[in-house]
């Protein structure tokens, strides 16, 4: 079962200030498609740099997110990706997936 | 207290500009996601504080270090524990905040960084150096003593037991390793850009990606020299 991300950290920081809590939605909600996107198009080329290079920038993301054991399974992924391993791929995609339903949701 | 934030990812970049809106006393004056366009500001502004991330593609947070020569405080900012220890090696590292960063570590990062301050009022001006050294260097060859004008030599390269001085007119061989000419050479002419090769700076034509031009000469650079000749360039 995957944690649920969710903006505990986020709203922390915001405290009342609304304008950074939006600001960070729409960099999320922007960053994270693209990111996703960029991940699957390297694994399905192959190029196992570039994926542990977009692991390493998509694991950020679980981090703020509040998902601590999704970050790390990412830092496990991205060390096996260097290894030449990817026994936790379809876990992390799990989680990709977890996310980018969640970010429909705020 | 001026700072910047160095970090390619927005969310960071973002986190870190909302904790400094925290803190009264500091001012964020510009964000970058790249260290090199950070490099290109620090030639023409003085900052306090450098918030830096530590793995960022092609340039790192430790090669950005490499090439500032009076750095400011640097307080490293990344989810990566395992460069902690080698963070520590450079005197200019206050603090090492992993991600994601609370306010309560965060001011305190900030205390660290006041009492930097409060124990060394300013970082001593860089050292003059070389001052006293002349425009000349002699040579030993067959028991001649040749003189060559520092400012005509353009590279020096090391050849085993021996090292060839190429100068603007004639090439030399001398029986001296590259250690022991380096430290006869002014640095602010000299710099040794590859374990083979000292340049002088000036002389350079243009800079490709991991060589240098000087007249005909095509000269490596190492990847760890490159921060220190990143540093020395000024950069539009």
């Amino acid at each position: 079962m995957i944690e649920q991300p969710n903006l505990n950290y986020v709203d922390e920081l915001a405290g009342d200030d609304i304008a950074f809590r939006n600001q960070f939605l729409d960099i999320i909600k922007n960053e994270f498609p693209l990111e996703k996107e960029e991940y699957y198009g390297h694994v399905k080329n192959t190029r196992v740099k570039e994926t542990a290079e977009i692991v390493h920038k998509l694991k950020h993301k679980f981090n703020i997110l509040g998902m601590e054991n999704s970050y790390k399974l990412a830092v496990a992924y991205e060390m096996e990706l260097l290894d030449g391993k990817h026994d936790s791929q379809s876990k992390f995609v799990e989680v990709l997936d977890t996310i980018e339903k969640y970010i429909k949701t705020i | 207290m001026n700072c910047i934030i160095i970090d390619d990812e927005a969310t960071a970049r973002l986190v870190v500009r909302q904790l400094c809106s925290k803190i009264p006393e500091l001012d964020v004056i510009e964000e970058f996601d790249n260290a090199i366009s950070a490099i290109k500001f620090l030639n023409q502004q003085n900052i306090d504080v450098i918030f830096l991330d530590i793995h960022m593609p092609g340039f790192s947070g430790v090669d950005f270090i490499q090439t500032l020569k009076n750095p400011p405080k640097v307080v490293m900012t990344t989810s990566d524990t395992d460069f902690a220890i080698a963070a520590y090696e450079y005197e200019c590292i206050v603090d090492y905040l992993v991600k994601p960063i609370t306010l309560e570590r965060f001011e305190k990062s900030i205390e660290k960084i006041k009492n930097t301050y409060a124990k060394k009022p300013q970082a001593q001006e860089a050292t003059q150096q070389n001052s006293s050294e002349g425009e000349d260097l002699y040579i030993n060859i067959d028991r001649r003593l040749i003189k060559l004008k520092l400012n005509e030599i353009l590279v020096i390269e090391a050849k085993g037991d021996y090292i060839d001085v190429k100068t603007e007119k004639e090439h030399h061989r001398v029986h001296t390793t590259l250690k022991k000419i380096k430290e006869k050479l002014p640095e602010k002419l000299f710099l040794q850009i590859h374990r083979s090769y000292i340049i002088n700076f000036t002389k350079i034509i243009d800079i490709e990606d991991n060589s240098v031009l000087i007249a005909k000469n095509v000269v490596p650079i190492s990847r760890s020299n490159r921060p220190e000749l990143m540093r020395r360039l000024n950069l539009l």
